[in-house]
């Protein structure tokens, strides 16, 4: 143990030392095979153009070595092994996606991905919405913001176990230990064991992002409502607007660029959902979802690269549209300038 | 628009109660298990969490001595003890001889066995069994009984866990893992980012609309490949092929593009001027982003250190993936969900691992908040 915190601090000081080693190194060295500096006029102009050519490969080759590898080798290597074995060396073409598509877990696993995509986004949106509105009218609601925004500080796993416990079960006429059977007995219903109910467990494990993001979407939307101009509301007050018109008209219309982002950002989340998953039900009863079926493949039976990387390409086909549109919308906040 | 909706009292009053309704199921949740983990493990299962501060009651079996115990006394043979014995003392309110009737007998009363045979149980636990004639059996009398026990807290579950549940050991894993993840790329990415933002080459706009769709690439993708490639780095070195410098550059490799993102548009923010003026003094570039850039951008640099930090100290997939599962490698998000599996009901256990697991979050989240809000501001394109 001794020698892991060790060589955790000694990384941590070679990382960052090398780093800047190879930082102001490589700089130096430029400025000594290129002087700029004590050399006749043209030969000075000479290599500041070539340090200039030069210069912001050394700044940005560490990311692009490192993006590189990580990054873009392996979605193209995912692309390729998805049309073969499980091994990767036989070539299959289309049969992956032949078999995932027949597949009753794959299009159980698709349907619930449906499910989070509808219900989880727009719920964190809307929940998110009504908070920040609401929190914005009150003198402690700097404080029941802070509260709600907590879980995403909170790990999925960590989230799950809390949530586990809100939905134990012990038998009928035990003692009931998790607060919802508790509330389900007090009103006389019948305790329940909530994640085996086939489709109804899919809500109760999405409860559980929702709770997660909600704060996330609060945070981000609160900050667009503080930043509608007051003249427009002002404005409206003065037309006789009710509040419901002046929400529904002035505001939510301004802040629809935000709303947007936030529902993609949970979009996002939503279809490499995994942890949750994983520690809840482990996709037993009919709770199965895209990247929890991929981990699965990925080690089940020694492992099948080939489904494994199918899988993980449909869930990038379903971020492509996403990833296109912020291109766009980047490429074209840059062509202002 | 504070006062657009909601003026009137019941408006406001209103206003009050719904965000109290949200702020209490927000954070209900998180105060069960942490009010749980702090209980006595036999109470957790005894009662509810929010039941916590009263006397829990839960019905118990018992058995008496056996008729070896006997005394004669006065003409009759008696049986007497305390059904506790040595365990700690709890207040007995009924008790029973079946288990189809534990609560038939209040306590202290005399309950008829039948063929002249007595049980009396008092609350403290004290019993005296009478027979006309000597009892028999090497087994003594079944005893049901409810009790209830005064509230009791404690941080016994925290040793437990901390030290024979091997918690203590995935903390350390978790920093060992979190810290370097977190610090090797900020370097990295400032760089990059400096070029992207302020120095003009060829590329450029193709690097930073790539690096904008890496931001949303999902995880899945990566993990195959690179599984392979650590597996054959690792066979053909001859070295483990599950090692913390792997999954520190893995970290790295999935962290590098919210970075860049993050802290280029914050350095493209800087003021034009600030960076000609310093060019025309002579400075270079280097020169410029150490003295000028780096040195502003240190609230950008906070916010992307604390994303950095709660996203691998969260972390998963990544860490089953690329980690092993033995003692010396397993993470706490990992060793959580093992728990999960293989302690399933054990509320004492789990409760109190997930919060030693969110409590290192928490300390982050509460007291780096203003940072951790501005870096979700500025970077909510990015996916999580």
């Amino acid at each position: 143990m001794a020698t892991q915190i060790l060589s955790a601090i000694i990384t941590i000081i070679v990382g960052v030392g090398g780093a800047v080693a190879y930082f102001w190194g490589a700089n130096r060295l430029l400025d000594i095979i290129f002087p700029s500096r004590g050399v006749a006029g043209t030969a000075a102009i000479d290599n500041l153009r070539r340090q200039g050519l030069i210069r912001p490969w050394l700044f940005v080759g560490p990311a692009l070595i490192i993006l590189s590898v990580y990054l873009i080798y392996p979605v193209v290597q995912t692309l390729w092994l998805s049309f073969h074995g499980r091994n990767g060396e036989e070539f299959v073409g289309f049969a992956n996606y032949s078999w995932a598509f027949g597949d009753r877990e794959f299009r159980n696993s698709i349907f619930n991905n449906l499910l989070w995509l509808a219900v989880v986004p727009a719920a964190c949106t809307f929940l998110g919405l009504v908070v920040a509105v609401l929190t914005d009218k009150i003198w402690w609601g700097t404080i029941a913001k802070s509260l709600i925004f907590l879980p995403l500080a909170i790990s999925f796993v960590g989230a799950s176990v809390i949530w586990k416990f809100i939905y134990e079960y012990k038998g009928d006429g035990q003692t009931q230990i998790g607060l919802l059977n508790a509330i389900v007995q007090f009103f006389g219903g019948s305790p329940q064991v909530w994640i085996s109910l086939p489709f109804w467990n899919n809500f109760f494990l999405m409860a559980i992002l929702i709770w997660i993001q909600t704060g996330f979407a609060m945070v981000i939307l609160s900050a667009a409502l503080r930043g509608i101009p007051e003249e427009t509301i002002e404005a409206a007050v003065i037309d006789g607007a009710n509040p419901f018109q002046i929400f529904w008209k002035i505001m939510i219309p301004q802040i629809w660029g935000t709303i947007a982002v936030v529902w993609t950002t949970i979009t996002i989340l939503v279809l490499k959902v995994f942890d949750i998953v994983l520690t809840m039900t482990n996709g037993q009863w009919n709770s199965q979802v895209l990247a929890n079926l991929m981990f699965d493949w990925m080690f089940r039976g020694g492992g099948d690269f080939g489904r494994g990387a199918t899988i993980a390409i449909i869930i990038m086909i379903a971020v492509l549209p996403i990833m296109v549109w912020n291109i766009r919308q980047a490429n074209r906040e840059s062509g202002g300038h | 628009m504070a006062n657009a909706t909601g003026k009137s009292f019941l408006g406001r009053f209103g206003v009050h109660i719904a965000v109290l309704i949200f702020v209490t199921i927000w954070t209900i949740p998180t105060l069960g298990i942490l009010v749980s983990s702090l209980r006595d493990k036999d109470q957790i299962i005894a009662s509810g969490w929010w039941n916590s501060f009263s006397s829990s009651s839960q019905t118990e079996a018992g058995r008496l001595p056996p008729a070896s115990a006997q005394i004669e006394k006065d003409g009759k043979f008696v049986i007497e003890g305390n059904i506790f014995e040595d365990g700690p003392v709890r207040n007995i309110s009924a008790f029973g001889l079946k288990s189809a009737a534990p609560t038939e007998f209040d306590a202290g009363s005399v309950a008829d066995l039948g063929d002249g045979v007595t049980l009396q149980l008092n609350a403290d636990g004290t019993f005296v069994m009478a027979s006309p004639v000597a009892l028999e059996g090497n087994r003594g009398q079944r005893v049901y009984f409810e009790s209830s026990a005064p509230p009791r807290f404690t941080i016994e579950n925290y040793e437990t866990v901390l030290f024979s549940e091997g918690i203590g050991r995935s903390f350390i894993n978790s920093l060992t893992v979190t810290v370097p993840a977190t610090v090797i790329p900020i370097m990295i990415a400032a760089f990059a980012a400096y070029a992207l933002a302020w120095m003009r080459f060829p590329g450029r706009a193709l690097i930073i609309a790539v690096i904008i769709g890496l931001l949303v690439v999902p995880l899945q993708m990566a993990l195959i490949p690179l599984l392979q490639l650590y597996n054959g780095v690792g066979l053909f070195f001859g070295v483990p092929s599950k090692t913390y410098l792997g999954i520190w550059l893995a970290h790295t490799g999935f962290g590098l593009p919210f970075a860049i993102y993050l802290l280029r548009s914050y350095m493209a923010g800087l003021p034009r001027e600030l960076m000609e003026s310093a060019r025309i003094d002579g400075a270079s570039d280097f020169e410029i982003f150490v003295k000028i850039v780096l040195p502003l951008s240190f609230p950008v640099l906070a916010s992307f250190a604390i994303f950095q930090f709660l996203w691998v100290w969260n972390d998963l997939l990544v860490a089953i993936v690329f980690l092993g599962s033995g003692s010396d490698q397993l993470v706490l998000t990992g060793k959580l969900n093992a728990l999960l599996g293989s302690r399933g009901g054990d509320w004492e256990i789990l409760t109190t691992s997930a919060f030693i697991t969110i409590i290192v979050p928490l300390i982050v989240f509460f007291s780096l908040q203003r940072y951790f809000v501005r870096g979700l501001l500025a970077g909510s394109v990015k996916g999580g």
